[in-house]
């Protein structure tokens, strides 16, 4: 393992200070391990709360400001956070219209937040909650855990937050976060597996010449393991896999994120988006919005998620709402 | 078994999670994202370090403060479920020493809890693949009137065969179920950290 870290135990740590060093606009308690907006609680507004495993930079902390989230909770390398850590998180940013938890569909996040809901209702604090779950490669049937909540967190995060701007009450806010979520769809493809700090060593083994179809965020196993194929090939096959869970007609909009997975340059991931503009012309599909780049990364891992949200009028206003996070930043 | 007992308990947990760190990540790296060694030592040593000097005044507190441990120190799935299985077996037991039938009362209501949290029936290949023929063996020694240690160390066996029995499973629950059919042939860790805990029981008990 080769890395810049001071030790395994230590990385979690080390980076909140760095955080909290680098962004005056975040405070970062780094005891309870909770990243705030550094004016305090917005009175009479939702507060937005997210979390999840660390090692998806800018994830969730990368997205706390003015527009989107009020805390985000990282748990250890890939392991959820702890119900303490959201309970501080909801005390302290809840301006007293309730705060909403954002949570990925993995079976440790869904029961720490699940503990943390109840632990602040006996607070006092009224809590709504936003699973996401738009991973596409993994069935949604009773023999899993259910589909992963991997890109489209972003989006809900970003138009649910700009709702809570705006005023919305609680319930009309995880109202707009759940549409989102059923509204998006991702797909990622894998060409290198990462290294947890912890485990020292690659969460699986690929050879030179192939790469994991369907990989989740963790490394997580995907549909199939196949020969490395061209960019086009990669996207067409994502995309693919996304039109048939949802299909999209031509006059759709949509928002549509191409994402690295941490180990992929920028280079690569316009590449990637060359091919996807092209499908989606082929096929009249808009693409009101996008993003390129690094936004919910897995450490190292080489490779691109596709996520795409059939958007309507309004989470495209909202998606155009002001935002002032370190990893998101418009019309601010 | 009293107070001293449940603490050594414990802390023999938390060696044998010391002891078989790596092992457990080994598993948890075939099947899962290869955490559940390093989550396990992490809880358990706070566990520990809340234990010394705390003051429990019956059997059913140390093992609330564990689970309570568990539930802010781990995260993952593992936190949870320990953590609850510890907090809800521990609010059943108010005295100061507990007999065989008392504990398997309170180990049934901790695993009342930890299936209420993860919806895990036996066969998902989870720790309650270990846990349920534990509570099983332990509860019809305790009914057929046998000491602790005793209900212990059969306890300790059948969570071990529970344990070898999720190799040829396809996993339903948690992280591994994203691996369908690959994921058999693994052992789970879940249920093999489930027989360190059941080992450990024995062993304190036989002492």
């Amino acid at each position: 393992m080769k890395k810049l870290i001071n030790s395994p135990d230590s990385v979690l740590g080390d980076a909140l200070a760095g955080v909290a060093a680098a962004h005056p606009a975040l405070h970062v308690d780094t005891e309870a391990r909770v990243i705030t907006r550094a004016g305090g609680p917005s009175v009479g507004r939702v507060a937005l709360i997210s979390g999840g495993g660390s090692g998806h930079e800018p994830l969730h902390g990368g997205f706390v400001g003015p527009g989107m989230l009020h805390a985000a909770c990282p748990g250890e390398v890939f392991t959820s956070p702890v119900p303490d850590q959201m309970l501080a998180a909801a005390q302290a940013v809840n301006g007293g219209a309730g705060v909403v938890f954002i949570v990925k569909n993995y079976t440790g996040d869904v029961m720490n937040f699940e503990m943390a809901a109840e632990l602040a209702g006996d607070d006092g604090i009224e809590v709504a909650t936003i699973l996401v779950d738009d991973d596409v490669a993994v069935k949604d049937s009773t023999w899993t855990a259910g589909r992963r909540g991997t890109g489209a967190t972003v989006f809900v995060e970003k138009i649910a937050g700009a709702l809570a701007e705006q005023g919305a009450d609680l319930a009309e806010v995880a109202e707009i976060g759940r549409r989102v979520n059923a509204a998006s769809r991702s797909f990622a493809v894998a060409l290198t597996a990462c290294t947890t700090p912890a485990a020292g060593k690659p969460g699986f083994d690929l050879a030179e010449d192939e790469m994991e179809v369907g990989v989740g965020i963790h490394g997580e196993p995907g549909r199939s393991r196949e020969k490395l194929e061209p960019a086009s090939a990669i996207v067409a096959r994502s995309l693919d896999a996304i039109f048939a869970d949802q299909p999209l007609a031509a006059g759709d909009q949509t928002i549509v994120m191409v994402n690295g997975l941490g180990g992929t340059p920028l280079i690569e991931l316009y590449v990637a988006y060359a091919e996807v503009a092209a499908y989606f012309a082929e096929r009249g599909v808009q693409i009101a919005r996008n993003l390129v780049g690094n936004y919910i990364t897995s450490l190292e891992m080489a490779g691109v998620s596709l996520t795409v949200c059939k958007a309507d009028a309004q989470m495209l206003a909202l998606w155009d709402a002001p935002v002032n996070t370190p990893a998101l930043r418009w019309g601010a | 078994m009293d107070i001293h007992l449940t603490r050594a308990w414990v802390q023999a947990i938390a060696a044998a999670m010391d002891q078989h760190k790596d092992h457990l990540t080994q598993l948890d790296s075939a099947i899962g994202d290869a955490d559940h060694g390093v989550n396990m030592q992490r809880g358990f040593t706070a566990v520990v370090a809340a234990l010394d000097g705390y003051e429990a005044v019956g059997v059913g507190d140390v093992l609330v403060k564990t689970g309570t441990t568990l539930i802010s120190k781990v995260g993952g799935a593992a936190g949870p479920l320990y953590g609850t299985f510890f907090r809800n077996a521990g609010k059943q037991l108010s005295g100061p020493t507990a007999d065989a039938e008392q504990l398997s009362a309170a180990f049934d209501a901790g695993l009342a809890g930890v299936q209420k949290l993860g919806a895990a029936v036996p066969g998902d290949k989870t720790m309650v693949d270990a846990l349920v023929p534990a509570l099983d063996a332990f509860g019809a020694a305790a009914r057929a009137g046998e000491s602790d240690a005793a209900a212990a160390e059969k306890a300790a066996a059948a969570a071990e065969t529970g344990m070898q029995d999720t190799t040829p499973l396809q996993a339903r629950k948690g992280r591994a179920s994203y691996l369908g059919a690959r994921s058999i042939g693994h052992q789970d860790p879940g249920a093999t950290s489930t027989a360190l805990v059941f080992r450990a029981l024995a062993e304190v008990l036989q002492s």
